[in-house]
């Protein structure tokens, strides 16, 4: 029984997701963009992503690191609106941060 | 110079300043204050626009400092940007005077050493961050500056605010390493 449940439930996950995606792509299509800058400390950029938008440790850092060596990293995406939201939430911290359609 | 911010047995941040630097810190603040502090109200500005955070005046500052306190949010929309800075400035702008007012009081409240409760710990830290911005600004800092400053001479007057730089980043990190959650 339970290798039969777990087949048909896997049978069913792909179908699953595609439905997610279609649904959420014409909600999703604007970013916010976290750019680099000389004074923002390293612990301080790492600290903002956990605690405004709840990554974790390693998921903050990967970004935090992505805008100091790339120079930019998208760091949210969702609807104009909440992007707008988290854009002033970053320049409250002391962020750059701009928001654009996805591309 | 002091050392950073500390937590207590309490669960407070400690943080111990020379009278000098005390004097130095409240300066700061008051700067910060009249730097990011909203217009008077303007008689003819519409009370409900301002009432609900809108700022039918926010330009574009030519000021650098402002520009790095309160950026464009969109790159290639120059319309948008607007938009979007008459609908949040003033609100960004309570929020960086709040962290200052917030420091302020609690600098005015103590003496030599500095009891600060937890909950107040983001306001330290919007505040430091601030100043930097500023300062940073102010001074020109880019990733090369400090291999520049050993050039400057001795008369400039970008060094002392470098060592005011160098100070609030080093205070800054202290906090953030205890706050980190």
């Amino acid at each position: 029984m339970k290798a039969v449940r777990k087949t048909s439930r896997m049978s069913i996950a792909p179908a699953e997701v595609e439905q997610t995606q279609t649904l959420h792509e014409p909600d999703r299509p604007w970013i916010t963009i976290v750019w680099n800058d000389p004074v923002n400390l390293m612990s301080y950029v790492t600290y903002v992503f956990m605690t405004y938008f709840h990554y974790d440790r390693e998921k903050a850092e990967k970004l935090m690191l992505d805008v100091h060596e790339e120079g930019r990293a998208v760091v949210s995406n969702g609807t104009r609106e909440s992007m707008e939201r988290d854009v002033t939430a970053m320049h409250g911290f002391g962020l750059w941060a701009t928001l654009q359609k996805d591309e | 110079m002091s050392g950073g911010f500390a937590l207590d047995r309490n669960g407070r941040f400690v943080l111990r300043l020379e009278p000098v630097e005390r004097m130095l810190m409240i300066s700061l603040c008051e700067q910060i204050i009249e730097l990011v502090a909203p217009d008077e109200a303007d008689p003819d500005a519409d009370p409900l626009a301002a009432a609900v955070g809108i700022d039918a005046a926010a330009m574009t500052p030519e000021d650098p400092v402002l520009l790095r306190l309160f950026p464009e949010a969109y790159t290639e929309d120059p319309a948008a940007s607007s938009d979007f800075r008459r609908f949040t400035e003033r609100d960004l702008r309570q929020t960086k005077l709040n962290h200052a007012e917030t420091v302020l009081d609690c600098l005015e409240r103590s003496g030599e050493k500095l009891l600060i409760p937890v909950a107040l710990g983001p306001s330290w830290l919007g505040f430091m961050n601030d100043v930097r911005l500023a300062l940073g600004e102010r001074i020109g800092i880019d990733d090369d500056f400090h291999e520049e400053v050993a050039d400057l001479p001795e008369d400039d007057p970008r060094l002392a605010m470098v060592g005011v730089y160098d100070w609030f980043t080093y205070l800054q990190d202290s906090l953030v390493q205890i706050m980190l959650p």
